[in-house]
């Protein structure tokens, strides 16, 4: 590790911070955002709904603005930063894709549960077809043991994937899991390793170099580590880290820094924190998007929502399954009355 | 006398509709178990029961002459081949691929096929047999807006057709939440969910509608429609009373199968072949035979 490495840092802020502004981002938040990052050199960020193109929905929240409006704000202010997107088959269609590369997306992030990349090839495939790169993201990566994720990233090169992704997106890793999954693929794979991590555990940035140092090339970040649950990995503290280390990550620190400060701090509707239902999250290993969802149904029926989320967790709900927060939260409404009855 | 029918595809959902059609119809009779492969499982099985079989697919069908009813279970592109075909030979199709050459057709909406007039209709998806019913419920009450519909099926029953099309699937399914469940804007989602033991096949869906609902017919219209949706798939069950929020109606259902021939969690797969066979049996009444009969299992 003595020779400087380059890491490619993407930015996600603006899909993946969605989950924290409850879908509610202004097309001059996004135009404000996207500018400051382009000024601190970032090689790529991510525009989408926090659950990806067509992700406006009563099951995930209602976007303020369409996929398309949230595009047009991004691209508008940028020359030399790429724009992403992402699409979770199941949710979002072709034809989001489609205009996704009409408004200048050229980076096509294709996620599905670590156990289902199959269901990515149409999706992939149209990407390839469309002259974009292709990202493949496997969710949920702590649900499965090292080869089935080994496995199902072979099937997402084979769809054409330029880089295959593992994806804390329970924040429940730990090093060693990261370590293991990364070095596997790193391994048998002929494409990049990337990382996505969350920090219900308070190991994002931990998780992040884990897998740096086992070879992923690219990982993600967000500004203020704005995102689903306890966040994500914070862009500007991996970026001073990743100098500090000597890695080459084409950041411009202060710049990052500033972004993060003078633009994200004053949008934010609370601050990222793990708080108790954030670190529920990651000890029950449920999808961090869950939690302000959790939230909402634990206030409405006068419950604790940790209980929820470790219900959740007990069941191995898998990501895109909001509908079952409400359903066991109903659940043990009647349970609790029951036992009051008794 | 039983209507005789040909089911065309010899897979899991082939072989589970034969099996039904066995045990449970009066009106339907097998005259015919088509597929293309010789190795078929399907095919053994079927000869086992002493059902005539063969492998000579869409050609066998078309020369049987007593053959009226047409169940395919093949795949989309080749049902686009066999539907002009089996017009030519005056035979009624009932298609349970995405390819949607007729219109759809939800049993528990249209119980006689009233308004179906074509001699090829569509089963739209799984997923649309389990929330349209509902969707209709809420909006023969009052106007909606807006439908949402998340279906999670068990990921060891989603098959290589469901995968391999999955943006069919949810384009298919919201498409019939509007021209079939009424509502005006439509949105589906599909997750697959690979928890092992399995979980069984749920759906929830969300309707807004155009002014405050009136609660209590909304209920009885849901109730009411469980009951009918349960008089052909057994396994249908509301999970919880219709939950209320401002303009927004929520559902749950859950779909046990079976288990004629699929697995219990396979619901998603049963309620496939259970609306079939209640569409080519309205369609064999429609025909007028077996009318004294009365339908299949209730």
């Amino acid at each position: 590790m003595s020779q400087k490495r380059r890491i490619r840092v993407i930015d996600t802020t603006l899909r993946d911070g969605s989950h924290s502004m409850s879908h509610r981002y202004r097309a001059s938040d996004i135009g404000q955002v996207a500018a400051a990052l382009e000024r601190a050199g970032l090689d790529t960020i991510e525009v989408s709904h926090g659950d990806g193109l067509g992700g406006s929905s009563i099951q995930y929240g209602e976007g303020l603005l369409t996929d398309q409006e949230s595009l047009r704000a991004a691209k508008e202010v940028l020359a030399h930063t790429k724009l992403a997107v992402l699409l979770l088959p199941g949710i979002g269609v072709k034809e989001d894709l489609e205009m996704a590369r009409r408004e200048g997306a050229r980076v096509a992030r294709i996620a599905t549960h670590v156990t289902e990349a199959d269901i990515s090839a149409q999706h992939m495939a149209l990407a390839k077809q469309a002259g974009m790169e292709v990202i493949g993201f496997l969710m949920m990566a702590h649900m499965e043991a090292p080869a089935k994720v080994l496995e199902q990233a072979k099937l997402m090169e084979s769809y054409g994937a330029d880089v295959v992704y593992v994806v804390d997106s329970a924040g429940a890793m730990l090093p060693d899991d990261v370590r293991r999954k990364v070095a596997l693929l790193r391994e048998g794979l002929t494409v990049e390793v990337g990382f996505h991590a969350h920090n219900n555990l308070g190991l994002a940035i931990g998780n992040t170099l884990a897998a740096i140092e086992e070879g992923a090339a690219v990982v993600d970040g967000c500004l203020a580590g704005l995102g689903a649950g306890a966040g994500n990995t914070p862009t500007e503290v991996l970026a001073a880290v990743l100098d500090r280390l000597g890695y080459e990550t084409g950041i411009d620190l202060w710049k990052v820094m500033d972004a993060a400060e003078d633009v994200l701090r004053p949008l934010m509707p609370r601050p990222q924190v793990i708080d108790k239902a954030a670190l529920s999250l990651g000890y029950a290993g449920v999808y961090s998007s869950f939690m302000l969802h959790t939230h909402r149904a634990a206030e409405r029926l006068g419950l604790d929502p940790r209980d929820i989320l470790v219900e959740l967790g007990r069941r191995r709900v898998v990501g895109g399954q909001e509908d079952m927060i409400v359903d066991v939260a109903l659940e043990l409404t009647q349970k609790a009355v029951a036992k009051g009855d008794l | 006398m039983a209507v005789k029918v040909a089911i065309l595809g010899t897979g899991n959902i082939g072989t589970d509709l034969l099996i039904k059609i066995k045990r449970k119809s009066r009106l339907l009779e097998v005259g015919l178990f088509a597929g293309v492969d010789p190795a078929s499982e399907g095919i053994a099985r079927a000869g086992e029961m002493g059902i005539p079989t063969s492998t000579r697919s869409i050609d066998a069908v078309l020369e049987d002459q007593e053959i009226r009813i047409v169940f395919d279970a093949t795949s989309a592109s080749a049902h686009l081949r066999h539907a002009p075909l089996l017009r030519g030979a005056g035979k009624v199709a009932v298609d349970l691929t995405p390819a949607a050459v007729g219109p759809y057709v939800v049993p528990a909406v249209d119980p006689e096929l009233k308004n179906v007039l074509e001699p090829n209709i569509n089963m739209v998806t799984c997923g649309g047999q389990a929330t349209i019913p509902m969707v209709f419920a809420v909006a023969r009450t009052a106007p909606v807006a807006y439908a949402e519909t998340v279906t999670t099926i068990p990921s060891r029953s989603a098959g290589p057709g469901t995968r391999a099309n999955i943006d069919e699937f949810t384009v298919t399914t919201a498409k019939g939440a509007q021209v079939i469940g009424g509502a005006k804007r439509a949105k589906a989602i599909i997750i697959l969910n690979p928890a092992d033991p399995p979980i069984l096949n749920r759906h929830t869906i969300y309707t807004v509608l155009e002014e405050e609902p009136d609660r209590e017919a909304v209920t009885a219209s849901v109730m009411d429609m469980v009951n009918t949706v349960r008089g052909y798939v057994p396994g249908y069950r509301l999970k919880h009373p219709p939950v209320f929020d401002g303009k927004k109606v929520t559902v749950m259902v859950e779909v046990e199968g079976a288990g004629d021939f699929l697995p219990k969690y396979a619901g998603n797969l049963d309620i496939m072949t259970c609306a079939a066979l209640a569409a080519g049996e309205a369609i064999a009444r429609k025909m007028g035979e077996g009318r004294t009969q009365g339908g299949g299992r209730a």
